[in-house]
């Protein structure tokens, strides 16, 4: 709260000492949509500025009459009043020309909208499923799929957290991901857009794509970006919790270098199938687990593993990681069959991950099971079934 | 006691006076505007600056909703039911509502209804979170317990405006002293007469709606789960087939308001009333068939988005013509600026901005850009707030003299009005720009790149709180003493109210008066 109120004071300095500069100043903060990266993103940047120099030039007309009125007309300068009070060619007039500006201005929104809207003839497809809260991507016709959640440590924007420098000190604050969406530029890459649960929005300013993501619905989107680079949004549809902190992030590279990651995303896949034979030492699991657990698990049942009261059950203590193994195993790999917030991670995390996080729940908290899960005892669960 | 109140609490109980009713009404709003008030700035204390510092995003997401909930059903709906009730009857020479036993009846449920949802608050899994426009399947498989208690309470909401609205109607339709034809009404009661009718069409959709996501909750129906064969995107429809048209509620009385002072302190008749009675009904006609432009991403097909572009597009231009029609009224007036002026001009050029940033929403390719972001939340409180509650303000401190019998205190008045013009404008305007610059709504912490706007729209907030305090002790000065008021109270202002003394005795117009 403090340093807050430091900066208020810093701003009226700003703004007072400074008059031109804080222009400047003001264009660092943004305050404008972006042009973006795309030709619809700059079609509807222009749309966007179009409608709002209409809009000014309107509000000058309408606003300069106004304040002229209230500094000639006033009964303190002697005005006295008229008594017109009607006049229908004028009502004409104001009922026409609008509508002849906005039919104008109807045109070329018409136009950017089919643009928009034509998803055909895509070079590429990617699935993108909105869960709670993170995202899945899914490349159609390639072995690579994979989810994108946020890493920005927790410590920076917990309640409590601690780490307030390495916030205000880190440029991609809540907008940074472990996995971006890597695209290959000068391409049509179609977005295929649904949800698991509830209803999310995938947004990228910067590409003018924003589509809600509807489970059991598929939505359309494309683009086509020119420029390499990194390109950063956030969920735009309220999900629930952590609604704020679900940003998207998309990398577009070359269509080399493109391939190259391909190549490198099929062989990690490759290898993480490998390790699921591998019999690993109860220290390695659990490390891995509690990583596995800070970024599948806690936002709901919490870093320390108390869950929030009525909405979300603790880890601690609980039934289902201090009993039958089997129970917690299809628990976590089914999703439970009463409370639909707690998903089916059988899907989302590997046999290695999913093995880690098991141990990890069973051993942490306070939970003293002693119990090491393997990722091969996950294999012959999921195979049971 | 044929003539008088009866002693003491009973009076207010079994009251079935409409200037009663009307008072009540409005003091209950009030407790909500600062109920209401009091959450947004926890919401405000939260965004001063990145990170989270005060409360969790689970209750962030409750506040948002409680907020919204509580400022639309029960600050700015009741108050314009508790001004037509105080207004109306005066306004076109009834003695009376014309159902007043329902009158009392459709006041008496609505604390209940807001204490059943205020106590959500304190439930385990706590309140409604999913935002005032509770999207499925947020809302319904994801919601937390308090939602049956939300739905209850909407159910009686809803049940209370269908009510009043009727009152309304019917009072309107049958009451009016010889004279009184339709087009010879103030246009406070011709928008109240359209609101009303919104209000009849609409409730029941809104009643629909919260009764089907009670079965899908309750009684395993799957109207918006696409696992069943429902549609989530169903509910969005409902939702806004109501929700459109609400937003119109809140809106048309505060045109009758506005075009009710502007001729009074521009001492000149209002310009174009004719044409301002069809551009409201055009407003109301139009606000049933937008309802989508809430959802041009949900993934329409191509023709829906077109077709409510274009209608959305259009409502410009019957809003267009009341605003000019407004302006046009000041000019060659002559003009004094008493409080209520104030607040109304201030509601032409901050509604007029507020209409700006809606049309630029209509644009659909463009909202691509805008939606579910601040610019949106710019945009409906500008609306809303200069408004709906400028508008509200702006009659009380009109018809304060009139129902107390003194005058209010006019430097305290104007105090008010430039604390909140300014904290108004520091809190909303920055809105616009973190909007544009990416920054969606409803989130509890955002990126460095937003902090500077939003700190500003935190210190905007508490000045716009804190200065309807001050608004708040001058009501209160005003009851209790003050220079008394003539039967005219203002120069030159127009209409059957001004005719009755001040303050207006507890029945007027007994017998009818006559309207040349």
């Amino acid at each position: 709260m403090l340093s807050g109120i430091k900066r208020v004071f810093a701003l009226l300095t700003t703004f007072v000492l400074a008059g031109p500069a804080a222009a400047d100043e003001v264009e660092r903060w943004g305050v404008n949509m972006t042009k973006g990266v795309t030709t619809v993103s700059s079609d509807i940047y222009d749309l966007h500025m179009l409608i709002f120099w209409i809009c000014v030039g309107i509000g000058v007309l309408v606003f300069g009459v106004m304040f002229y009125s209230m500094w000639a007309h006033r009964k303190s300068r002697g005005a006295k009043a008229a008594n017109f009070h009607e006049s229908t060619a004028l009502e004409f007039a104001w009922t026409i020309v609008p509508t002849i500006i906005l039919v104008l201005m109807a045109i070329p929104a018409t136009a950017t909208l089919y643009d928009i809207y034509d998803t055909e003839e895509a070079e590429l497809d990617i699935m993108i499923t909105g869960y709670q809260w993170k995202w899945k991507y899914d490349y159609i016709g390639e072995d690579v799929k994979f989810f994108s959640n946020l890493s920005t440590p927790r410590a920076q924007y917990e309640l409590d957290g601690s780490d307030v420098e390495g916030r205000m000190a880190n440029p991609h604050y809540l907008l940074e991901v472990d996995e971006p969406v890597v695209i290959p530029v000068n391409k049509k890459v179609r977005f295929l857009i649904t949800a698991n649960d509830v209803i999310h929005a995938w947004w990228v300013p910067e590409l003018a794509v924003k589509k809600d993501a509807i489970p059991g619905f598929v939505n359309e989107a494309w683009t086509k970006v020119s420029e390499p680079g990194i390109y950063r949004g956030q969920c735009a549809e309220l999900c629930g919790k952590d609604h704020g902190f679900m940003p998207v992030v998309v990398k577009a590279v070359s269509e080399a270098d493109y391939a190259a990651w391909i190549e490198e995303r099929r062989m990690a896949a490759v290898k993480l199938r490998e390790l699921t034979e591998k019999t690993f030492g109860f220290d390695e699991l659990f490390a891995q687990g509690e990583s596995v657990y800070n970024t599948a698990c806690a936002a709901c049942h919490q870093a320390n593993g108390q869950g929030v009261p009525g909405a979300f059950p603790a880890i601690a203590g609980s039934k289902v990681a201090t009993g039958p193994l089997d129970s917690h195993l299809s628990m976590v790999v089914d999703g439970s069959a009463t409370n639909p917030a707690m998903q089916a991670f059988g899907g989302q995390l590997s046999e290695v991950d999913l093995a880690a996080v098991i141990t990890f729940q069973r051993n942490a908290f306070g939970n003293n099971m002693g119990d090491t899960v393997q990722p091969i005892d996950i294999l012959n669960f999921k195979k049971k079934q | 006691m044929a003539h008088g109140p009866q002693p003491g609490f009973k009076r207010w109980l079994y009251t079935t006076n409409h200037k009663d009713i009307g008072t009540m009404y409005l003091w209950f709003s009030f407790a909500m505007f600062f109920l209401g008030g009091i959450m947004a700035l926890v919401i405000r204390a939260e965004l001063f600056q990145p990170g989270l510092q005060i409360v969790e995003p689970e209750f962030f997401n409750q506040m948002t909703t409680m907020h919204g909930l509580i400022m639309v059903f029960g600050a700015v709906m009741p108050a314009f039911v508790g001004l037509a009730n105080w207004m109306v009857p005066m306004m076109i020479g009834a003695p009376d509502m014309a159902l007043p036993r329902m009158n009392n009846w459709s006041f008496w449920i609505l604390p209940f209804a807001f204490a059943m949802l205020v106590s959500t608050l304190f439930m385990e899994g706590g309140a409604p979170n999913f935002g005032w426009t509770f999207y499925a399947p947020l809302s319904t498989e994801y919601a937390p317990p308090s939602v049956t208690f939300f739905i209850f309470a909407v159910h009686i909401m809803g049940a209370s405006s269908i009510m009043g609205a009727i009152n309304i109607v019917a009072t309107i339709l049958n009451m009016r002293a010889p004279g009184m034809t339709l087009m010879k009404m103030p246009l406070f009661v011709w928008t109240w007469l359209i609101t009303a009718y919104l209000l009849i069409a609409v409730m029941p959709v809104l009643a629909g709606v919260v009764t089907m996501m009670l079965m899908d909750i309750h009684f395993g129906t799957s109207f918006f789960s696409a696992a069943g064969g429902g549609d989530p995107v169903l509910f969005q429809h409902v939702f806004w087939f109501f929700g459109h048209p609400e937003v119109y509620i809140m809106i048309l009385p505060a045109f009758g308001i506005v075009s009710a002072i502007i001729p009074t302190f521009a001492r000149k008749p209002l310009f174009g009333y004719s044409s301002m009675v069809y551009a409201t009904s055009s407003i109301a006609f139009l606000s049933f068939i937008v309802w989508a432009h809430h959802m041009f991403t949900v993934g329409m097909p191509i023709a829906g988005e077109l077709f409510f572009m274009y209608a959305t597009m259009l409502i410009a231009v019957p809003t267009g013509v009341k605003v000019f029609n407004w302006v046009t009224t000041m000019f060659r007036g002559s003009m004094t600026f008493e409080t209520p002026m104030l607040f109304s001009i201030a509601f032409v050029i901050l509604f007029t901005i507020g209409g700006f940033s809606g049309l630029m929403l209509a644009i659909a390719p463009a909202d691509f850009q805008y939606h579910d972001t601040y610019f949106v939340v710019a945009h409906f409180h500008y609306v809303l707030v200069p408004g709906a509650i400028f508008s509200i303000t702006a009659g009380v401190y009109y018809w304060l003299p009139k129902w107390t019998g003194n005058m209010y205190n006019e430097t305290m008045g104007k105090v008010h009005f430039w604390l909140s013009f300014i904290g108004l404008n520091v809190t909303f305007f920055p809105m616009h720009f973190v909007g544009l610059a990416g920054m969606p709504r409803r989130i509890p912490d955002y990126a460095l790149q937003f902090a500077d706007f939003n700190l500003i729209a935190s210190c905007g907030a508490f000045l716009f709180g804190a200065s309807q305090l001050v608004f708040l002790f001058n009501i209160l000065r005003t009851i209790n003493g003050g220079k008394k008021a003539t039967a005219e109270v203002w120069e030159d202002a127009d209409g059957l109210e001004w005719t009755v003394p001040s303050p207006a005795p507890y029945h007027t117009f007994a017998t009818p008066p006559v309207v040349k």
